[in-house]
């Protein structure tokens, strides 16, 4: 058994910085359950044979990194979804709708608004622009060396932080799910993702999330349907048999604590907005389309999937509130020696922890299969974003640090992929070591950082790349540096690891936001274009007069490079 | 690209005429939707009790509306954007790349 000393996820949502995606609250390991381990072997062994399948395909650069360019903008938009609907997102947001109502509304309106960001600001301009990854986008006209380390840094550390959350989420889930103990859990995790990612690439990776995708979305539609059929289809009376139920009653259909200090709130949804926007996994997909146009339809689709399913997760939040709360099976109870009366807190005690609602939910609209088939939902999502964010930290080191920095472009090919699939081993591993070492760690404040983060360092530098003509090498690297170490820094100064985390009085922590990014980011555009001003340079001039051609590229997609005929 | 090439695609009215239309609408809906998402939070931070106001008679608050809306309006938004691109500036594009091919 396992306890952590988290306050319900709810509860400390806007306390704690990140709020994020979190598998947080208590764990308590559960009984072996079957159904859920046999529907996830299925899974698995689908997954490997697409895999092998793959692997067979994968023979160049282009496969390797970006499936070849052969993607459909539909199957992107799935694939662009799986990478992003995180286990997390839909047991944590349902569990946040059972928890407090109507704040799980709010909090998951943020995860979506940045898509129509990127769709209007990045996407066709990154597909016209780059090959493999974003930092072909943020260096194209600048000094290479330079501009390609500091994204490299910026993606590992993106990657790291979102990694540790997702691996700590994954062996608590399991150990939750499955009923395997922890350690096991993460290992088992790791090891299929550097399988999918090695031998399969892009390829692999791109299928084990519209797989994914596709169960997600599926399960989910099918447990809204039931729980609406038991309601006649009215979402008033799902509301009403609610309100009649939860401990909070009315004050479940309004606002409730997720939201109170203002600057808080917007720094967080600059965050999400924007760091979405800056996430090098999801940006690496733009790469696996053929041209523009069908980066946008990608866009398209993904937003449409992602708003449905946070829909979703707001009806399954409700029907567990509406369907769990009165049955003492769902529940922890304790009976009263004198009396013999059964108690339990209809929140707190639910077995299993407050990330629960959702898994307990299917069983209780369509019994134990589809319990099993939810539990192996929720392993798979976590299998497809893992994937994503190994591939994307393989392919910095591999493509930006070997190939550009370190052999200044004169590496072959075969060479390429082999440090990227040694990098993604290493990086699997590490994630391992991490997630085993960081069992009790925040995962809504590593989450947070992440989205943090990538919006102060590699948001600013794209967007300023594409857009200002006057950014040179020497802003771009300024300003990178200035968003990523005042992000990191202000979130440990944050009251959620100054004093949540180091243990500092309440009240003292130094940066009384919960989140950075209002101030981060603002820091990185400023270094950016003050460091531009004032960089005199030959090579400023270079920078700045590449700009024009450049231009025509990302706007019109001429000189780009086109999908790869298999 | 050749330099020739790029500033005689520059110089080309069709090119100017995408580019001035195209970044003008996508600002344009980038603002509306954080003007949509931070009204929404501010409404929350502000006025809860607004939010937790119920339609007619029954459980349902004003809120889940709002809510619901906030998720289609980033749908939409991207639904017209697309709309868009896909008739009139894929046309310019078209147009632009037949241009420089003369």
């Amino acid at each position: 058994m396992r306890k952590l000393a988290l306050s319900s996820l709810a509860a400390s949502l806007f306390a704690t910085p990140a709020l994020a995606d979190a598998v947080a609250g208590a764990v308590q390991q559960q009984a072996t359950n079957w159904p859920a381990i046999i529907m996830f072997l299925i899974f698995v062994a689908l997954t490997l044979g697409i895999t092998k399948w793959a692997a067979s395909q994968t023979k160049s650069a282009a496969q390797f990194y970006s499936a070849g360019g052969g993607i459909t903008g539909t199957q992107n938009g799935l694939a662009i979804a799986g990478d992003y609907m995180s286990a997390a997102s839909f047991l944590g947001i349902s569990g946040i709708v059972f928890g407090s109502g109507y704040d799980g509304l709010i909090y998951s309106v943020g995860w979506l608004v940045g898509w129509p960001i990127i769709l209007f600001l990045i996407a066709e301009r990154l597909r016209n622009l780059g090959k493999y990854t974003f930092a072909d986008v943020a260096s194209f006209r600048l000094e290479q060396s330079p501009i390609r380390k500091m994204a490299a840094i910026s993606t590992l550390a993106v990657v790291a932080f979102y990694l540790i959350a997702q691996m700590v989420g994954a062996g608590k889930l399991i150990q939750l799910l499955f009923g395997l103990p922890y350690g096991y859990a993460v290992m088992i995790v790791g090891i299929l993702m550097i399988v999918y990612v090695t031998f399969g690439g892009m390829v692999a990776t791109t299928w084990v999330q519209i797989i994914k995708a596709v169960m997600l979305l599926g399960g989910a539609t099918l447990m809204a349907l039931m729980v609406l059929v038991k309601f006649g289809f009215s979402p008033e009376a799902l509301f009403q048999a609610a309100v009649n139920t939860h401990p909070k009653a009315g004050a479940i259909m309004g606002p409730g604590s997720l939201v109170t200090d203002p600057v808080s709130a917007i720094s967080l949804g600059l965050a999400l907005m924007f760091g979405t926007a800056g996430l090098p996994h999801i940006l690496m997909r733009f790469f696996t389309v053929s041209d523009a146009k069908q980066a946008r339809k990608s866009v398209f689709y993904a937003t449409g999937f992602i708003g449905y399913f946070y829909i979703l997760t707001f009806i399954i939040g409700f029907g567990a509130i509406a369907l769990l709360m009165n049955d003492a099976s769902f529940y922890k109870t304790a009976t009263d020696a004198t009396t013999g009366a059964v108690t339990y807190d209809k929140i707190k005690d639910l077995l299993g922890g407050t990330n629960m609602p959702a898994i307990h939910l299917s069983r209780a609209v369509l019994g134990n299969m589809f319990l099993g088939f939810i539990s192996a939902v929720a392993f798979a999502t976590i299998l497809a974003v893992v994937a994503g964010l190994t591939l994307a930290g393989a392919s910095a080191v591999s493509h930006d640090l070997y190939a550009s920095v370190f052999a200044k472009g004169t590496v072959n090919e075969a060479k390429e992929i082999r440090i990227s699939k040694i990098a993604a081993v290493v990086i699997g591993l590490i994630a391992i070591g991490l997630g085993y070492v960081f069992e009790n760690i925040n995962v809504a404040f590593m989450v947070g950082l992440a989205f943090a983060v990538a919006a102060s360092t590699n948001f600013p530098i794209l967007v300023m790349s594409t857009f200002w003509k006057g950014m040179t090498t020497k802003g771009a690297v300024i300003g990178g540096i200035l968003g990523l170490i005042s992000s990191v820094g202000l979130t440990i100064l944050s009251p959620g690891v100054w004093e949540a985390v180091l243990g500092y009085e309440k009240g003292s922590a130094p940066f009384p936001y919960a989140n950075p990014a209002l101030f981060s980011m603002a820091l990185a555009f400023l270094g950016i274009w003050i460091g531009s001003m004032i960089d005199g340079s030959k090579r400023g001039q270079i920078d700045k007069a590449g700009f024009d051609d450049q231009y025509v590229r990302s706007e019109t997609g001429i000189g780009a490079a086109g999908a790869v005929s298999h | 690209m050749d330099s020739n090439l790029s500033s005689r695609i520059r110089q080309n009215p069709a090119f100017q005429e995408l580019v001035r239309k195209r970044t003008g609408f996508a600002w344009l809906l980038s603002a509306l939707m954080l003007l949509i998402y931070f009204g929404f939070i501010l409404l929350v931070a502000f006025n809860k009790a607004f939010l937790a106001t119920p339609l007619g008679t029954g459980v349902t608050t004003i809120g889940i509306p709002i809510g619901i809306a906030v998720i289609v309006s980033a749908f939409v938004l991207t639904g017209i954007y697309v709309k868009r691109a896909n008739s009139e500036f894929d046309e310019l594009t078209d147009k632009i790349k037949k241009d420089a091919l003369k």
